[in-house]
């Protein structure tokens, strides 16, 4: 366990520092070089900008309304007939499309069942095992302008199901059912 | 298809609203997420400046062909678009270090500067190339060894060992980047079949 927070809060400066003393192990201007790059981080972060209020606007829309509720409805008695609790239905459903929201039912979960309960266990390791893979497209196509996104998007939803069933199965192989 | 998704969730918001009388709460939170959204901008601004800034050294400095070097084997497997000596390269490699370390507010400024060097490639295109939907595919399907934020909201909760969920999350990260990378396979083969790209 404190392997594991010591390892965490260390990489960061051994990564920083690795990198400012290559440089100046091979004599280039560091503090330049660091301005000329951080200048694009400027102009991406506000081209980025309409990409996420769009996306957000409408993930928040569908939330506020109760569609999102009832959408996740839907997927209840899939849960249920391959076994898994329905209670992480709705986790499993929202964590592709929003982090936060991902975030607090992962939370709210493991308040109302216990961190080290099946279901607690099996929100912790879906909510680190799968991606915000609709922030993530947005972030990166809309920082290089790309508006055809092609297969990204179902390519990338379709890699979530494949982590959200490995997450389960593994889950109930290691901790019992 | 997102054009669909996007005005799909708008509009099915919007007749939800209507049927369960939240129209309140949707116009509340439709400009309360359009605000949410420029703060997280800004916030991706700090980020985006710093880690970019670093890794323009990183790039003067040679250390970026470096890491490009010693993974060009696995790169040019899973990226057969992208010419050897390619700085996207070493862009894709530390994104994915990044990733694999829990590090998200590294991994995304890499993201986002290997995704430019891939628009590149793609002769500046608007539209997504293989390599870019093969990247995004192993981006969100990436091998965690750190889930760094889930531990933290164990600990929050009293888990007797946060961290034992640290085994299972790899394994099943293991099994989606394995998934992601076979799906996206799939998809391109199926698009080279039908003549698009």
């Amino acid at each position: 366990m404190q392997i594991f927070s010591v390892i965490s809060a260390w990489i960061l400066p051994i990564i920083i520092g690795g990198i400012l003393l290559y440089g100046t192990f091979k004599k280039v201007s560091t503090y330049e070089s660091f301005v000329e790059g951080g200048k694009e981080g400027i102009t991406i972060s506000f081209s980025i900008i309409p990409y996420l209020v769009g996306m957000l606007v409408a993930i928040s829309v569908f939330r506020a309304s109760g569609a999102m509720d009832a959408f996740v409805g839907l997927f209840k008695p899939i849960f249920s007939l391959f076994g898994v609790p329905s209670e992480i239905a709705p986790l499993a459903i929202i964590r592709p499309i929003s982090g936060n929201a991902a975030l607090g039912l992962t939370s709210d979960l493991m308040a109302t069942f216990g961190a080290d309960s099946l279901i607690g266990r099996l929100a912790s390791t879906i909510q680190g095992s799968t991606d915000t893979t609709f922030y993530v497209l947005t972030v990166y196509f809309g920082a290089v302008g790309i508006k055809k996104m092609g297969d990204a998007l179902k390519v990338g939803l379709l890699a979530d199901l494949v982590g959200l069933i490995a997450a389960v199965t593994v889950v109930i192989l290691i901790f019992g059912y | 298809m997102v054009n669909y998704i996007w005005v799909g969730m708008l509009l099915i918001g919007f007749l939800f609203a209507i049927v369960n009388g939240t129209i309140n709460e949707v116009n509340a939170a439709l400009f309360k997420a359009a605000a949410d959204a420029v703060t997280i901008c800004f916030g991706l601004m700090s980020v985006l400046v710093f880690w970019l800034g670093l890794m323009k050294i990183a790039e003067d400095s040679g250390l970026l062909d470096k890491l490009a070097k010693l993974f060009l084997p696995i790169v040019t497997r899973l990226f057969p678009d992208i010419p050897r000596e390619h700085p996207a390269i070493g862009y894709i490699m530390s994104n994915m270090i990044a990733n694999t370390f829990g590090l998200g507010n590294a991994a995304t400024p890499l993201g986002i500067k290997a995704m430019e060097q891939l628009k590149e490639l793609n002769h500046g295109k608007n539209e997504a190339s293989r390599s870019m939907i093969t990247f995004l595919a192993i981006n969100t399907s990436c091998i965690t060894l750190v889930p760094t934020t889930v531990i933290a909201i164990r600990m929050k909760h009293g888990a007797v060992d946060p961290t034992d969920i640290v085994l299972p999350t790899i394994i099943a990260t293991v099994i989606s980047m394995i998934g992601g990378i076979l799906i996206d396979r799939y998809f391109y083969y199926r698009r080279k079949r039908d003549g698009r790209g």
